[in-house]
């Protein structure tokens, strides 16, 4: 942006403001100076033209809601100013898949390591090696519930009560507020997550993301 | 500004429109006009320049004093005419709050390096939550991609990394924002206090005061501030109707801003922005003052380390390693 070059009329000389200067000559003065000063202030840098185009596309929110996606935001409304009480949000079953005592109370309970062909395939399970399988969590008589080593049944919604049996630390700093994410309130109603809606307990290794674009390199930047 | 040598200005006419007259000049005046009414005419004089040239720089903004120095009335009518010229603007009602510190709290932020994934999601999420320009684009939060080899040593940073996933076996990543220090230079160097720290410890910005010098820019150890060199693009449908005056609100060409902590949600209560979308739960916010927050509680058990340690700042950012 050039400053105004156009000097300020001579009058505008201190030393030159003899007994017949008047009010008007003074505002006059005043006049031209503050068109020059605004006339700086409005004045933009010229468009630009020829910019780069595939480095200079800004990502607006509006692009923002479809890359991040609905899991993230969990159903948050962040424009609420409610402070209400925040719910643990329900567990993240497969859809249609609870109550497990649906399908599994009409069948003869096994209870032999095997691998499973006829149903639940879709699970890998990834999570703590060979050793690892299904009735370690699950009850072998009540499917609705989990166990704990220690024999009491728990439900879906205290798993995180399970996940501490092993993971102590982690269940330390969890009910902390460390470990995990809280939305909400820093000074009230806070809401948690299970342990489940990050982790999947079958395959529990945060999954990589697709990261969201760099930001435009200042040389890209162009109004 | 360069002035043409056969022209001279002395020093009282070279500071623009706003200088008083010069020494003596009251000898000059018309019988009957005192000095106070010489200036008041100037100044609506100049106010009527404004309103002729068409620009939108209205008479009361270019007298507006500064936010600390705003009696209530003069903020109530400040806070009305930018409601009114935001919504204008945006088609919706903005409310401009000016909620002011909650007492005994200093506000304390914490940020997981074990566990930031360098998404990016919380540079977009601060960007919606606080109307920053999307052209020329302005963003609060870099995130740093760094070597796991060679540790926390920004040399090798790099703000452009794009993989097709992230987090990258050999790297690790380091968000850096305001860190809010307790000392901050960019409030020392402000030649017109348009900056200042407040009592929550958040260093906020006049933006009607800012003269747009960026001497804090330059003073900022930590890179922060970013400086609006166009007219902010933010598209109507897009803005942010809940502001704070020393926060989010609209902002204009030829000003300074910078995370806030985000002030218009942290003063109601809430979490910043930043600390709800992140996927991964890296980022921690509460008050230093009280024994039993989540930041407190990092802060005692977890290894924490703030950037620049040895210049001083006393940032009030830490980041730590759960694990
Ligand atoms: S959203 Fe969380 S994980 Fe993603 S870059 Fe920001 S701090 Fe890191």
């Amino acid at each position: 942006m050039s400053e105004p070059t156009t000097a300020p009329t001579p009058e505008n000389n201190e030393h030159m403001l003899p007994e017949a200067t008047t009010l008007a000559v003074l505002l006059i003065l005043f006049f031209a100076i503050g068109i020059l000063a605004l006339a700086s202030i409005m004045m933009g840098r010229p468009e630009a033209e020829g910019a780069a185009a595939d480095a200079a596309v800004a990502h607006g929110p509006a692009e923002f809601e479809s890359i991040l996606g609905e899991d993230f935001t969990l159903g948050l409304d962040t424009a609420s100013k409610e402070r209400g009480h925040f719910a643990v949000p329900p567990p993240p079953f497969s859809k249609g898949i609870y109550p497990c005592s649906e399908c599994h109370g009409d069948l003869e309970p096994d209870d032999t390591r095997r691998k499973l062909e006829d149903e639940h395939q879709e699970i890998k399970l990834e999570h703590g090696g060979e050793e690892r399988w299904c009735l370690d969590c699950h009850d072998f008589k009540n499917r609705d519930k989990l166990r704990l080593a220690n024999g009491t049944l728990i439900p879906f919604e205290e798993s995180y009560r399970l996940c501490g049996q092993c993971h102590g630390d982690k269940y330390r700093d969890w009910r902390a507020g460390v470990h995990g994410k809280r939305t909400g309130y820093w000074n009230g109603a806070k809401r948690y997550l299970l342990c489940a809606h990050c982790h999947s307990p079958h395959s529990p290794k945060f999954k990589p993301l697709h990261p969201l674009p760099p930001p435009i390199k200042p040389q890209y930047i162009r109004k | 500004m360069s002035m043409t040598p056969d022209l001279p200005c002395s020093g009282s006419c070279a500071g623009g429109g706003v200088a008083p007259p010069p020494p003596g000049a009251d000898a000059d005046l018309p019988a009957g006009v005192s000095r106070r009414e010489f200036v008041e005419a100037s100044a609506k004089m100049l106010a009527a320049v404004a309103l002729v040239s068409g620009c939108d720089t209205n008479v009361e903004e270019f007298l507006q004093k500064n936010f600390r120095e705003l009696t209530p009335e003069e903020l109530r009518q400040v806070v009305a005419r930018l409601e009114k010229k935001y919504s204008e603007a945006a088609g919706k009602p903005v409310t401009v709050t000016t909620t002011p510190p909650l007492p005994n709290t200093l506000f304390g932020y914490g940020l997981d390096l074990s566990r930031c994934v360098g998404c990016r999601r919380c540079a977009y999420a601060c960007a919606r939550e606080n109307n920053t320009s999307r052209s020329p684009q302005i963003q609060w939060i870099r995130v740093l991609e760094l070597d796991k080899e060679k540790g926390v040593d920004l040399t090798h940073a790099n703000a452009y990394y794009n993989p097709e996933t992230v987090p990258q076996e050999d790297k690790f990543y380091m968000p850096v924002a305001c860190h809010q220090c307790a000392k901050p230079p960019c409030v020392k160097v402000c030649p017109v206090k348009a900056t200042w720290q407040e009592p929550d410890g958040i260093v906020v910005i006049d933006y009607n005061w800012c003269i747009g010098c960026r001497c804090c820019m330059a003073a900022c150890p930590y890179g922060a501030r970013r400086f609006n060199w166009g007219e902010p693009d933010l598209p109507a449908a897009e803005v942010n109707p809940h502001t704070h005056y020393l926060g989010n609100r609209p902002r204009m060409k030829g000003v300074v801003e910078k995370c806030t902590f985000c002030i218009q949600r942290v003063r109601e209560g809430r979490y910043p922005a930043c600390v709800e979308i992140c996927p991964v739960g890296a980022r921690k916010f509460g008050n230093l003052l009280d024994p039993e927050s989540e930041i407190r509680v990092i802060m005692r058990q977890k290894r924490v380390f703030v950037l620049k340690e040895e210049i001083g700042t006393e940032p009030k950012f830490f980041y730590f390693y759960a694990t």
